[in-house]
């Protein structure tokens, strides 16, 4: 195991599969000369060269729709948009092409490419460059979306998402690449759409993905030794496929959830996960499934308000609390602060 | 318009029946008056109005036994209400028909499940799917959750106490039917309000708490003399006469107070304590016209023999004329069941939840006893201690019975 940041496993895990199948290359806007935006792919043009280290045009689109038809050829491309907001403008390429290709076509082609790309906000980036519609790729079959909120399941799904032989849209996070946490040292790829229970609870089940996953762990451990509370949490993970089977399974035992997503509450990934459990576990439920999500505005500029569109700690306690009290739950008598 | 339902009036209540309408459709009715008499599993207890306004409708007509919370009257207060669910009128309790088909997991047929949708009983998805499991009736439970939707902490809490499964489990022998002779006829007699909680409570005490039982016996010879002397200074004096029972209740009262242990409750599975009560209070089983009630005598054990027996007799008057109020059957500790007068010897009873303990008393009658190894005509009286074996060991059941012996054979102490 080695300590690093999400970045950095990023980093080690695009060299070590470069290292590994020279038909892995990449692609991106500033990701050679300038070493990448958020510097994911720091020294790699140096030690690969401009052959796989492709510097593009500011045109998504185009170099998409290039890697799409490289990986029809036989490599591996890893296509890095700036963040997912520039996907619109290759949402086509995307969508129409990279997920259906294959099916079209009987099988006469894969398409085994991967488009990493961060959301969140938080970071005062205006409307156009805050979102997280990671749910547009989700809904898409043909796709692969995968959503890690840790530095090893950042490696561990990086090393799944070259290998798997379809299109698979790899979600980073802003907030998360300076993020630490111990890496396993071996190259074990993580089975994609498998859900994590990041850690076992009997309260509740609290869901999320992505830096949501991040705070909800954060969360659940935090009341743990408050408020004397134990709260399962589930790290999706993978947002198609959606591990369905986790997630019922968790609230089955707990018999309520509360879901948390960066994105728009309304048609969001929480609202699928809703879905999810009425399906699986209706009868087990106590409490109607809770959303947190963001406000339904494009992302303020200012500072204090778009503190006040994102979901917050404190969002997610509440609507935790709120759920508690709805199955009848009494704060535990052991809590340090009782 | 207001909806009047059937009102929870003790804390065991799960239906109820009017009695008596005292106000008729059409009549006036002001804050106060009274609407109806509704027999509850206790008692009989008038039900007055909180709203003025004119009686309506009467949706439960008089006789008529149904969940609380069911709908029973309307009052037209002069103001529209939004339109509710109109209740579960139509779903009396009793009128689910007996011989119906044992398995019932479909609503169809089985009475709480058609109280369960009809009356609106609000429940989450859980509570419903184990109330469909276990086959409980939710509509006496008062839920907790948001909007009072009934939650799985309710169930827990309601259990076993306010739930009832229905008498026509797979496995009761009402549902195999032949049980009903045709030649010389069997009679169904509908349970009053009393025997079904008799039934439910019993039913549940034998079947969950783990009962044992110690019986002795103890020369009777000084307590019916004492009770001679006593009643004939107390007729001297104009006053009421005591029974030997009301002897029993002082004695039992202070043994209880000399093992606190056995004036004590199992709470639940759950629960990391049992309760020991401060309070000795304690109930007298008492065979009404309707069936068994309970009254309690309360703080036994600081009352001398002469009020201990005012009040019980004035309790047994009024258990036999239905008049007993919930507060008179309810806070007992522990329970005494003489049924001396009937000439039996000794029995054993079934503990009345949620004590820990019962004393089932035999008749005091002549004996040839072995006195000083002479062969003596002494009184004798046998009685047996049942116990739930959770909270009390046989040994401290056996010291219990040992000092009560000792205050029977001793009995001026019941009197300092």
């Amino acid at each position: 195991m080695t300590l690093m940041s999400y970045r950095q496993a990023i980093h080690d895990t695009l060299r070590a599969e470069m290292l590994r199948d020279e038909n892995v290359m990449l692609m991106g806007e500033e990701i050679g000369v300038f070493e990448g935006s958020y510097k994911i792919t720091a020294g790699l043009l140096a030690e690969f060269g401009e052959k796989r280290v492709r510097d593009t045009p500011i045109a998504e689109e185009g170099f998409t729709g290039a890697a799409i038809g490289a990986a029809m050829l036989g490599l591996r491309p890893v296509v890095e948009l700036m963040t997912i907001n520039f996907s619109l403008i290759a949402i086509d390429q995307i969508v129409n092409h990279a997920a259906k290709i294959y099916g079209m076509f009987g099988g006469q082609a894969k398409v085994p490419m991967v488009i990493r790309t961060p959301g969140g906000g938080g970071q005062q980036l205006g409307a156009t460059h805050s979102q997280n519609i990671e749910l547009y790729y989700a809904f898409v079959p043909g796709l692969k979306v995968v959503a890690p909120s840790t530095p090893a399941d950042a490696k561990a799904l990086m090393l799944a998402a070259i290998r798997d032989d379809d299109p698979v849209l790899f979600l980073e996070n802003l907030a998360l690449y300076n993020t630490k946490g111990e890496v396993p040292d071996h190259d074990e790829p993580a089975v994609i759409g498998k859900a994590k229970v990041t850690r076992e609870g009997s309260h509740l089940t609290l869901i999320g993905y992505s830096r949501m996953a991040y705070v909800a762990k954060k969360i659940a451990d935090q009341l743990a030794d408050t408020d004397g509370l134990d709260i399962e949490v589930i790290d999706l993970c993978s947002l198609r496929p959606l591990d369905r089977a986790t997630i019922v399974e968790s609230v089955k035992k707990t018999s309520c959830a509360v879901v948390v997503e960066d994105d728009w509450l309304t048609y969001g990934i929480g609202a699928e996960v809703a879905a999810t459990i009425s399906d699986g576990a209706f009868d087990y439920l106590d409490a109607p499934v809770r959303r947190v999500a963001m406000a339904e505005v494009p992302m303020p500029y200012a500072k204090s308000l778009e503190t006040a569109a994102i979901p917050s700690e404190d969002d997610v306690i509440k609507a935790i609390y709120e759920t508690l009290n709805a199955v009848g739950f009494r704060r535990s008598k052991t809590g340090p602060h009782d | 318009m207001i909806d009047i339902t059937m009102p929870r009036l003790s804390d065991t209540m799960e239906e109820g029946t009017i009695a008596t309408w005292h106000k008729q459709v059409g009549d006036t009715v002001k804050v106060g008056d009274i609407l109806c008499e509704i027999e509850s599993d206790k008692a009989t207890m008038e039900y007055e109005a909180y709203d003025a306004g004119t009686l309506a409708e009467i949706v439960v007509p008089a006789g008529q036994l149904v969940a609380i919370g069911t709908l029973i009257a309307r009052l037209d207060n002069g103001k529209d209400s939004p339109t509710k669910p109109k209740a579960a009128a139509a779903a009396p309790v009793t009128a689910a028909p007996v011989a119906e088909a044992a398995p019932a997991p479909l609503p169809t047929s089985s009475a709480p499940a058609v109280t369960d949708a009809q009356s609106g009983v609000v429940a989450s998805p859980l509570v419903r799917r184990l109330a469909r499991e276990r086959n409980l009736d939710l509509s006496g439970v008062q839920g907790s959750g948001p909007g009072g939707r009934i939650i799985r902490a309710d169930l827990d809490k309601a259990l076993p106490t306010h739930i009832t499964e229905p008498a026509r489990g797979a496995a009761m022998p009402m549902a195999s039917g032949p049980l009903v002779d045709e030649k010389r006829g069997s009679q169904e007699i509908p349970f009053t309000s009393v025997r079904r909680v008799i039934a439910r409570r019993l039913g549940e005490s034998a079947r969950s708490i783990p009962h044992f039982y110690v019986t002795a016996s103890a020369d009777a010879e000084a307590l019916v003399t004492l009770r001679g002397q006593l009643n004939d200074r107390l007729a001297e004096l104009g006053r009421t006469k005591v029974s030997i029972n009301d002897l029993l209740v002082r004695a039992c009262a202070l043994a209880l107070r000399e093992h606190p242990l056995v004036n004590a409750s199992f709470v639940s599975d759950n629960s990391a304590t049992m309760l020991v009560h401060g309070r000795v209070n304690v109930g007298i089983a008492v065979a009404s016209p309707n069936g068994l009630v309970v009254p309690v005598v309360t703080d036994a054990d600081v009352k001398s023999v002469e009020e201990i027996g005012v009040e019980a007799k004035d309790l047994v008057k009024q258990a036999s004329t239905k008049g007993l109020s919930i507060d008179q059957m309810s806070g007992g500790t522990f329970t005494i069941s003489n049924l001396g007068m009937f000439g039996v010897e000794e029995f054993t009873a079934i503990i009345n939840p949620p004590e820990g303990a019962i004393l089932a008393v035999g008749g005091t009658k002549k004996e040839a006893v072995v006195v000083n190894d002479e062969i003596q005509i002494r009184h004798v009286m046998r009685y047996t201690l049942s116990a739930d074996h959770r909270i009390i060991d046989g040994a401290l059941a056996a010291q219990f019975l040992q000092t009560l012996g000792r205050l029977i054979e001793n009995p001026v102490s019941l009197i300092l």
